[in-house]
């Protein structure tokens, strides 16, 4: 069937044009666009709360918040980074590059794929309008422990409603993205053949459906112990608070790899193309993303250290947790020697790509350190963790993203962006970045606290130098979305081959991409 | 409902149904909210909310059977449904393991904490680590109730959900045969089974609030009793409806031996909610 054919298909069908073609698209280019855009609305908003909170902290004292506010500030930051930023921006990709990177015509369930998105705008208007509310929205921390959480007013219900709504939409995202994977590649596309991006988003939308309903569950607890008598978390009634943090860190700490695997699988696309040779130990790196998935699931409790779990439980919990570095390590190794005796250049996407493997790299090790028990029993709750979690999920999660919009914004526009704005993005991004949260590890091993928004007089020095690093990190994102803006209107026409080392189904199809593609599926040998 | 037909793919058109559905779930969430802390009219929200809620359901589920009542799902389709149906039934697997789990951590780990000597003699002195129990404070202040016990009306349930599952089958061999007869009973008598289990369930919650004293406030016991209980109840009420849908789409000739995947995707979840139950019945009802 020529292309032609089916644009006279199209108009006979009358889509909706407006702002109804996006209310009701079955398209899975439009909802990764939509996926995309919010992301990066949140992204401005949750910076900005980072902000103020980074402000706040230029110097002891309190200057532009009260204890309250900064508390609903850290939390919704948390928050909307979590389920508003990097997980919709990671299903954009999904959306857009799966069915692309499969020969699949759309993903397999269109229309489920438009409610999966249309419900986190939703959720997004309950958490920001509980700003709005009497008692403002939430100040018990994006981990919603109780008791505090079942203390406080009604952003604190609605909080816990937009949590099932999200919960819903990842659960039908990943039901969708699993089952697209499965069953509609292109002929000869077998699983080990599989672009790796493909691979690690496959991993994690399994991650996504065996915990988000564990989520699901314990906020409802939380919800029945607020408002209809349960004791879940209530000594007195014979339940334990402990007990949350064990349901939630099931939870949330797959959640944390559901954060990052996908960063994973880009980075693992763009890193092959730009040093122009194949990805170093592809079965590897498969077999270390499910290792790193079923590891996840036994490891929650290295998060509560301190609430003192009987020592055989500390052991194994921190040795299963070291456990994490071996698969990971597999990762950093196999990306080294994808570069090694490479043909290197240098483009954005691959800056934010080896930024990417240096900086998570960091992350890591911070990790591998707070997994010693006796050892995270000095930092937890410092600034330590606070670097630590920044490390994995800003130069990890939020640079992969990065580093795959640039690489894939050419496939999706037709145009190329300015290469001198994304460097201009990429070397502030990195060095304020690093201004921001390197002084934090020096503030947590000193001991500072974090979540509170005054502090003694010896840490100001390193909150000041991080507060000059977020203001630099925060503003230079101005230039991605100039970027982003300037690319989709003009610049120069890309090749359908967009980079010169790029390999894979989607650099077959023109840029930008037509709105329907692979309606006859392409034969992959 | 037209369709981009490929040779392959089926690809929908353009569709309101999704965002009438996000629309529903934000007026019953904001509804729910305001009925959880007595603002006015919360539950006309809520209701709204689930007015809509039904109307998507009935629309789109509507046009979904449609389609495939005129031929539109291919093989391929069929692959993709039986994917995702088992997908979600693991999700709900996982959704029922965070109940059993806050009742396995609190049976075996956390009440027998409030206990021990450490504890006990600083929060609740004397308190005796028993299963089931309202816990520590609410025994304290004399508070009293009487356990669920097993083999009355759950054994008895548990007989109705194991027979229901045969008649299901029965009622799939008889679709398989072409003996729509066969299909019809089969289904009628699943139906009215799961009607019966729901009836006998709420009899048992009634005696249970007006005469044990056993009610959602307590203690430990009571919240997961009914919270595990009551999300089971909730799935039969469901997989009824289902049944009942399945039922009646029967009747109007719908299915062939081949291609019957609705029929099949109802019939694993209620086989799912089968085996929920046999766990509740067990660790719930029985082991106490």
């Amino acid at each position: 069937m020529s292309d032609a054919a089916h644009a006279h298909d199209d108009h006979s069908h009358g889509h909706p044009s407006g702002v109804m073609r996006w209310l009701t698209t079955t398209n899975h280019k439009d909802i990764g666009s939509l996926y995309l855009w919010f992301a990066l609305i949140m992204l401005f908003l949750a910076g900005s709360m980072a902000l103020l909170i980074r402000a706040e902290l230029f110097q002891p004292g309190l200057q532009l918040t009260n204890p309250d506010f900064f508390n609903q500030l850290t939390t919704m930051h948390g928050l909307i980074m979590i389920f508003g930023v990097i997980m919709p921006a990671f299903s954009g990709f999904a959306n857009w590059q799966v069915p692309l990177m499969l020969g699949a015509p759309d993903m397999a369930f269109p229309r489920m794929n438009n409610w999966a998105f249309w419900l986190l705008p939703m959720a997004g208007i309950m958490l920001m309008g509980s700003f709005w509310l009497p008692g403002g929205a939430v100040a018990g921390g994006w981990t919603m422990y109780p008791p505090l959480f079942i203390q406080g007013g009604i952003s604190y219900d609605l909080t816990i409603l937009a949590v099932h709504i999200m919960g819903l939409s990842s659960i039908m995202g990943s039901i969708n993205i699993v089952t697209t994977i499965l069953n509609m590649r292109a002929p000869g596309l077998t699983l080990m053949k599989m672009p790796l991006f493909c691979w690690t988003w496959l991993i994690t939308a399994y991650l996504l459906i065996a915990t988000m309903p564990v989520l699901a569950g314990a906020v409802t607890m939380l919800l029945t112990d607020r408002n209809f008598g349960t004791h879940f978390f209530n000594a007195a009634g014979g339940g334990d608070p402990v007990m949350f943090q064990h349901i939630f860190w099931f939870f949330a700490h797959p959640e944390v790899y559901i954060l990052i695997l996908p960063a994973f699988g880009i980075v693992s696309q763009i890193i092959p193309t730009f040093a122009r040779k194949p990805l170093f130990g592809y079965a590897s790196m498969v077999y270390a993303t499910a290792s790193i998935a079923i590891l996840s699931f036994i490891v929650w409790a290295h998060h509560m250290f301190t609430v003192g779990m009987p020592a055989a439980a500390q052991l194994f919990f921190m040795f299963s947790t070291m456990l994490i570095a071996v698969p990971t390590g597999v990762k950093i190794f196999n990306w080294v020697a994808t570069m090694w005796k490479g043909s290197l250049t240098f483009e954005t996407p691959m800056l934010f790509a080896i930024a990417f493997v240096c900086l998570f790299a960091i992350g890591g090790f911070s990790g591998l350190v707070l997994a010693i028990a006796p050892v995270d029993i000095q930092l937890h709750d410092t600034y330590y963790v606070v670097a630590h979690f920044h490390y994995v999920l800003v130069s990890g999660a939020l640079f992969s993203i990065f580093a795959g919009i640039y690489y894939w914004l050419p496939k999706w526009t037709g145009n190329m962006y300015s290469e001198t704005l994304g460097k201009w993005h990429f070397w502030l991004s990195v060095i304020g970045m690093n201004i921001v949260f390197f002084p934090m590890h020096f503030l947590g091993l000193a001991g500072m606290p974090r979540r509170i928004p005054d502090y003694a007089l010896q840490f100001t020095e390193f909150n000041q130098i991080a507060t000059v690093g977020a203001f630099i990190f925060g503003f230079s994102q101005l230039i991605f979305l100039a970027v982003v803006l300037r690319t989709i209107k003009s610049g120069e026409k890309a090749t359908s081959r967009v980079w010169e080392g790029a390999e894979g189904l989607e650099w077959t199809l023109p840029s930008p991409a037509p709105y329907h593609t692979f309606e006859t599926a392409p034969v992959v040998k | 409902m037209s369709l981009a037909q490929t040779d392959k793919y089926y690809l929908p058109q353009p569709s309101l149904w999704p965002i009438i559905g996000s629309v529903a779930l934000l007026l019953m969430a904001v509804g729910g909210t305001m009925v959880m802390r007595d603002i006015d009219n919360g539950g006309w929200i809520l209701l709204t909310g689930l007015a809509i809620l039904l109307y998507m359901m009935f629309g789109w589920f509507g046009e979904v059977i449609r389609d495939s009542e005129a031929g539109r799902y291919n093989s391929q389709v069929d692959a993709s449904f039986r994917w995702s149906m088992s997908w979600f039934i693991f999700s709900e697997v996982m959704f029922f393991a965070a109940f059993f789990g806050a009742l396995f951590y609190t049976r075996v780990l956390s009440v027998p904490w409030l206990a021990d000597a450490e504890t006990g003699s600083l929060l609740w002195e004397g308190f005796q680590a028993t299963w089931p129990t309202a816990g520590p404070g609410l025994t304290q202040d004399g508070f009293e109730f009487t356990p669920m016990g097993a083999w009355g009306i759950p054994a008895l349930n548990t007989l109705l959900l194991l027979t229901s599952g045969v008649t299901l089958t029965w009622a799939h061999w008889g679709l398989k045969k072409s003996n729509r007869t066969q299909l019809i009973l089969g289904l009628a008598m699943t139906v009215a089974l799961g009607v019966v289990f729901i009836g006998f369930q709420v009899y048992e919650y009634i005696h249970a609030y007006s005469e044990m004293g056993l009610t959602l406030g307590a203690g430990v016991y009571g919240s997961t009793f009914f919270m595990l209980t009551g999300f089971h109840g909730f799935h039969v009420l469901v997989g009824t409806i289902m049944l009942i849908v399945m039922l009646l789409r029967s009747i109007a000739g719908h299915f062939t031996a081949e291609n019957h995947f609705a029929f099949e995707a109802v019939s694993w979840y209620w086989h799912f909610v089968d085996v929920v139950w046999v766990l509740l019945f067990i660790v719930v009802y029985w082991l106490i």
